[in-house]
C-alpha cells in the first residue's frame, strides 16, 4: 500500500514513512539504548513527541473539515477534550482504592465533593472497551446533532464559525462546573495504569507513542482514501460551489454532516490519545483559543493537503514547546504573527507556497 | 391632654417665627450676646448651670450652637486652661487641634497639659441627643432634617413624637414629610386605642420599609400558646390586607431590579457589540480583535487616571474621547495593513484579527505587566441610589445605561445624517454599486473600521468602571458580543440594541434559578438553536445583496 501511495503521491509517502519511522525509532531507542547514548530519547522528549503527533492526528481533522468541506469550525477543539475526558474517565476508574481518599468505587474528586454514589453516566467506565467506544461516540454523536441542526438550516461561513465557538464556549462553562460531575476546575488527574500497566513507565510511555504514530498513518490513510473517492470529491465541491452541487441534486447537508462526524471521530481519538501522555485533562482544552490554535496549524501547513495540517502541527507546536520554555512572552507574540503572516502572505500554507516555487521554476 | 395640645398649636409658630428669613440685624447682635454668655456658662462647674447653659444655646438662633452642642455630646469640647477660653479640639498624634468654639477659627495645636474637657452626665447627653434633634429638624438642609427624623426614631418617646408631629405640620419637603409619617405610623401601632392602630396600618401600607414589614409581621403572628400577638381581629385583618398589598409592591420592586440588572448587562453587551455590528455588517469582517480595542480603551482610562489623579471625574470624561482615538488609529492601521489584503475571504479576516487581538494583548501584558490594574471610579459613580429598602439601584450601572444609550443615537444620527453615514450605509448594501456611483470604498471602509474600533474603545472605557482591567479583558466579551451581533441580525443597529438587552435580561432572569454559570450557558445554547431557526438573526437583511 505504501508503494503504491508512493507512486501517487510522493511527499505523502514520505512523510508518512518518516512518521512510521518516529513511531518506532524513537520508542526503541528510549528503551534500548543506555542513558548515556547520544541516540537515547528522555521519556520527557518521549512523551512530547507522543504529543506531537496527537495533535498532527488532530490538526489532520480539522483539516478535512476545513481544508476540504470549507467549514470553519473553530470549536473543534471541543471533540477532542470530549475524546480526552473519555479517556480520563476510564483511567480514572482504574485508580480504585490508591486515591487519597481510598474509595473504591468513587474517584478522589467526587468524595470530595461528598456523593455517595456513582452519576450514572459514569456506568461502563471501567471497561476500557467501553470507554474506547465512547471516545467515538460521544464527539460524534455531539457533532451528529450539532452539524444535523446546523447544516440542514444551511447556517455557513462565519455564522457557523461563530456557533461551533459558542459552543465549545458553552462546553467550557459547563465543564467548570463542579455539580457537571468531571472534576470541575482541576479536571481529570492523578492517573495510575492503563490496561493494568503503569501509566509512569518508560514502556507504557513507548507503547503510547507509537499507538499514537499507528493511529496517524492509518487515519492518514484513510482520510486520503476517502478525499480521493467520490465522496470527497463532492465534499471538496461542495466547498468551492455549494449552490451548485445542490443544484445538481446532492444532499449537500448529508455530506457535510458526514464529514464533520467522521473529522469529530478522529478528534476525539486524537484526545483520547493525548491524555495519557500528559497526565491530566481539564477544562481548559475546551477554551476558544485551543480551537483557534489548531486552526492556525493547519493553516500554516496548507489547506486541503492532510499533510500540510500534520507538518504545521508538529511545526507550530515545537515552536512552542521552544519559545515558552525560552522567553514565554514572546509565544503569543509569535502565534499573532503567525496569524497574520500565514493569512496574508501564505494563503496555502507552507505546502503551497512550495508547490508554486516548484511550478514557478518549471514553467 | 391640654398642654400637649397648646405645645402643638404654639411650637410651630415659635419655630415658624425662628424660621422667618430677614432677622434684623439688631436681633442679630442680641443672638450673638445671648451665645457668648451661654458659652461662658457651659465652662461653669456644675451641672445645674451647664444644662441651663445648654437650653440658652438651644434656643439661640446662631448657626455655630448645634456645632458646639454636637461637639460637646461628642466630648470634643474643651475649656484652654490659659485663656479661659472655649474650643473645640479633635485629638490627633501631635497633641490636639484646636478651633474657637465661637467663631471656628483655627487655634493651632495643644498638649493634652493646656486644656480640659467639658463633662457631661448621662442624663445630660440625652437632653443634648434631643435638643441637636430638634435644633436638626428645623436645620435649612433637609438631608439633615431626614438625618434627624431617623435619629429621633432610634431612641423615640412622647418627646420625640411631639416633635416629629410638630415638624409634620410645617414640613414642605416630601421625603422628609413621608419619613415623619412613617416613624409616627410606626409608634402609633403601639397605641392602646384600636382606630389609631388601624389608621396607622392604613398609612403605613403605602410605605416598603423593612420595619413596616417586620412590625405588621408581628401583628398576625401567634405566640407560643397558639394566641394572636395582636387580640384584635379587625387590626389582624387589615394587617394581612396590608401586607398583600406590600408584598404585592415588593415582587414589583424585586422585577424592577431584576429588570434593571438585565438592562445593565445588556447595555455592557450593547456597548461591546455596536462597533462589532458596524465592521461586521458594512464590510462582513469579522474583527477578532473587537475586545482588545476594548481592553486598550479600558487602559486608556487607567493611564488617564495616572497623569491626573487629583481629577477622577474629568479623567473618566477625558478618557472618552482619547479612548475613541486611540483604539480608532488602532482600527484604521489594522484596516490599512492588513484586512485590506484580505477583503473577499471572511474566513481569512478572522484568522488575522485573531492574530492581531494576541499580538495587542501581550503588548499590553509586557507594558503593564499581567496583573490586573484597578481603575478607581469617581463619587458621582460609585455608591447605590437608594429608593427605598427593597430597591436600590447601583449609580456605576445607571450611567452606564444611560452612557449606551448615548452612544448608540449618536451613532445613530451619524449613520443617519452624515455624509459618512450615507456612503457607509451605501457600501453596506451593494458595494459595486456604490462603488460605481464613486463612493471612496477603500477610504469608507478605513473608516468604518476606525468608527466601529473607536466605539469599542469607548465601550472600553464603560468597561473599566465596572470589571478589572486586564489583558484578558477582551477575550472574555468577544463571544458574547459576536453572540448580540448574529442574533441580531447582522447590519442592523435595532437589532444589536434590542438583542443585547434581551440576552442580558434573559440571562438575569434566569441566574436566580439556574445560577450565574448555568445561565449563561442556556443563553448560548439558545442563541445556537436560534440561528438554526433563523441563520441570518432577529431582523435579517433583505435583498440580492445578501445571498452574495
Amino acid at each position: 500500500m505504501l508503494l503504491n501511495l508512493y507512486k501517487q503521491d510522493k511527499a505523502a509517502a514520505f512523510l508518512m514513512g518518516s512518521i512510521g519511522f518516529i513511531a518506532l525509532f524513537v520508542p526503541l531507542c528510549n528503551l534500548i539504548l543506555p542513558a548515556e547514548s547520544a541516540l537515547h530519547f528522555s521519556a520527557y522528549s518521549v512523551s512530547l513527541i507522543g504529543k506531537y503527533l496527537t495533535f498532527a492526528l488532530l490538526g489532520l481533522s480539522l483539516d478535512l473539515v476545513w481544508g476540504y468541506c470549507g467549514i470553519l469550525a473553530l470549536g473543534h477543539g471541543a471533540f477532542f477534550a470530549l475524546g480526552g475526558y473519555a479517556m480520563g474517565m476510564y483511567l480514572m476508574r482504574q485508580i480504585g482504592n490508591r486515591g487519597v481518599y481510598s474509595n473504591p468505587l468513587l474517584p478522589d474528586f467526587m468524595v470530595f465533593l461528598n456523593w455517595q454514589e456513582l452519576p450514572w453516566y459514569w456506568y461502563g467506565f471501567d471497561q476500557f472497551w467501553f470507554a474506547a467506544l465512547m471516545v467515538l461516540l460521544v464527539p460524534g454523536l455531539l457533532a451528529f446533532v450539532f452539524g444535523w441542526l446546523a447544516f440542514r438550516s444551511r447556517v455557513t461561513g462565519v455564522y457557523l464559525s461563530i456557533i461551533t465557538q459558542a459552543l465549545t464556549y458553552a462546553l467550557l462553562l459547563a465543564f467548570f462546573r463542579n455539580e457537571m460531575g468531571f472534576g470541575g476546575n482541576n479536571g481529570l488527574t492523578d492517573f495510575k495504569e492503563i490496561l493494568g500497566f503503569n501509566i509512569q513507565s518508560e514502556a507504557v510511555r513507548a507503547f503510547l507513542l507509537m499507538a499514537s504514530g499507528m493511529a496517524l498513518v492509518v487515519a492518514f490513510l484513510v482520510s486520503r482514501w476517502v478525499m480521493n473517492s467520490k465522496l470527497g470529491r463532492v465534499v471538496t465541491a461542495i466547498r468551492d460551489q455549494e449552490m451548485r452541487v445542490r443544484f445538481l441534486g446532492y444532499r449537500v447537508e448529508l455530506f457535510k454532516l458526514w464529514i464533520f462526524v467522521f473529522a469529530a471521530m478522529l478528534a476525539g481519538i486524537a484526545g483520547a490519545l493525548y491524555v495519557p501522555q500528559v497526565g491530566i485533562i481539564n477544562p481548559s482544552e475546551f477554551s476558544p483559543l485551543n480551537s483557534l490554535e489548531i486552526v492556525i496549524w493547519v493553516a500554516i501547513g496548507g489547506r486541503g493537503t492532510l499533510y500540510g495540517a500534520i507538518v504545521g502541527a508538529v511545526l507550530v507546536n515545537y515552536a512552542k514547546t521552544l519559545l515558552t520554555g525560552w522567553a514565554p512572552e514572546i509565544w503569543l507574540f509569535f502565534l499573532g504573527a503567525t496569524f497574520i503572516l500565514a493569512t496574508v502572505f501564505l494563503p496555502d500554507g507552507l505546502f503551497g507556497f512550495w508547490q508554486r516555487r516548484l511550478k514557478g521554476q518549471k514553467s | 391632654m391640654k398642654p400637649d395640645f397648646f405645645r402643638r398649636c404654639f411650637c410651630p409658630i415659635a419655630m415658624l417665627i425662628l424660621l422667618l428669613p430677614g432677622f434684623t440685624l439688631g436681633q442679630d447682635i442680641l443672638a450673638q450676646d445671648v451665645f457668648s454668655e451661654a458659652l461662658t456658662k457651659l465652662n461653669a462647674t456644675s451641672m445645674q448651670e451647664r444644662s441651663a447653659a445648654i437650653n440658652q444655646l438651644a434656643a439661640v438662633k446662631e448657626p455655630r450652637a448645634i456645632v458646639v452642642l454636637q461637639a460637646l455630646l461628642d466630648g470634643h469640647l474643651l475649656n484652654l486652661k490659659d485663656e479661659g477660653k472655649l474650643v473645640i479640639g479633635k485629638e490627633n498624634s501631635s497633641g490636639y487641634k484646636l478651633s474657637d468654639a465661637k467663631t471656628g477659627q483655627d487655634l493651632g495645636v495643644a498638649d493634652h497639659e493646656a486644656i480640659q474637657k467639658i463633662t457631661v452626665n448621662n442624663s445630660l447627653r440625652i437632653s443634648l441627643r434631643k435638643i441637636i434633634g430638634r435644633l436638626e429638624l428645623s436645620a435649612g438642609d433637609a438631608k439633615v432634617r431626614l438625618g434627624a427624623v431617623h435619629a429621633i426614631a432610634k431612641a423615640i418617646d412622647d418627646e420625640g413624637i411631639t416633635l416629629l408631629r410638630d415638624r409634620l405640620v410645617i414640613e414642605q419637603d416630601s421625603t422628609v414629610q413621608d419619613e415623619i409619617k412613617l416613624v409616627l405610623g410606626l409608634e402609633a401601632l403601639n397605641s392602646n386605642d384600636k382606630t389609631a392602630r388601624l389608621g396607622a396600618i392604613d398609612l403605613l401600607k403605602n410605605h416598603a420599609d423593612q420595619d413596616v414589614v417586620n412590625r405588621l409581621n408581628a401583628l398576625i403572628e401567634k405566640d407560643a400558646d397558639g394566641h394572636y400577638l395582636e387580640a384584635d381581629a379587625d387590626v389582624r385583618n387589615q394587617a394581612k390586607v396590608a401586607l398583600s398589598k406590600i408584598n404585592s409592591r415588593l415582587q414589583w420592586y424585586a422585577a424592577i431590579e431584576t429588570l434593571f440588572f438585565g438592562l445593565s448587562l445588556g447595555a455592557v453587551l450593547v456597548l461591546a457589540a455596536i462597533g462589532l455590528a458596524i465592521t461586521f455588517g458594512v464590510m462582513g469582517v469579522i474583527n477578532m480583535a473587537h475586545g482588545e480595542l476594548m481592553m486598550l480603551g479600558a487602559y486608556t482610562t487607567y493611564v488617564m487616571q495616572q497623569l491626573m489623579p487629583d481629577y477622577l471625574g474629568w479623567s473618566l470624561i477625558l478618557s472618552i474621547p482619547a479612548a475613541f482615538v486611540i483604539s480608532a488609529s488602532v482600527g484604521i492601521a489594522i484596516e490599512r495593513g492588513i484586512i485590506r489584503f484580505l477583503y473577499g475571504r471572511p474566513l481569512e479576516t478572522l484568522l488575522a484579527t485573531f492574530g492581531v487581538s494576541l499580538f495587542l494583548q501581550q503588548t499590553v501584558r509586557s507594558i503593564f505587566s499581567p496583573l490586573n490594574r484597578s481603575v478607581a471610579s469617581p463619587e458621582w459613580m460609585s455608591g447605590t441610589w437608594q429608593i427605598n429598602d427593597f430597591l436600590s439601584l447601583t449609580w456605576n450601572r445607571l450611567y452606564i445605561l444611560v452612557f449606551c444609550l448615548l452612544v448608540f443615537a449618536l451613532l445613530l444620527q451619524i449613520l443617519k445624517r452624515t455624509r459618512l453615514g450615507l456612503e457607509v450605509r451605501a457600501v453596506a448594501q451593494n458595494r459595486n454599486m456604490a462603488k460605481a456611483m464613486g463612493i471612496p470604498t477603500a477610504r469608507v471602509d478605513a473608516l468604518t473600521f476606525g468608527l466601529g474600533s473607536g466605539i469599542a474603545g469607548v465601550a472600553g472605557v464603560a468597561l473599566s468602571q465596572i470589571t478589572n482591567v486586564g489583558p484578558n479583558l477582551g477575550q472574555a466579551y468577544i463571544v458574547d458580543s459576536f453572540m448580540v451581533v448574529v442574533f441580531g441580525g447582522v447590519g442592523n443597529l435595532w437589532g444589536t440594541l434590542l438583542a443585547g438587552f434581551s440576552l442580558g435580561i434573559a440571562n438575569k432572569l434566569l441566574e436566580p434559578v439556574a445560577g450565574a454559570v448555568l445561565a449563561k450557558i442556556l443563553v448560548l445554547v439558545f442563541i445556537i438553536l436560534f440561528i438554526q431557526k433563523r441563520p441570518r438573526g432577529l431582523f435579517p437583511q433583505k435583498g440580492r445583496a445578501v445571498e452574495g
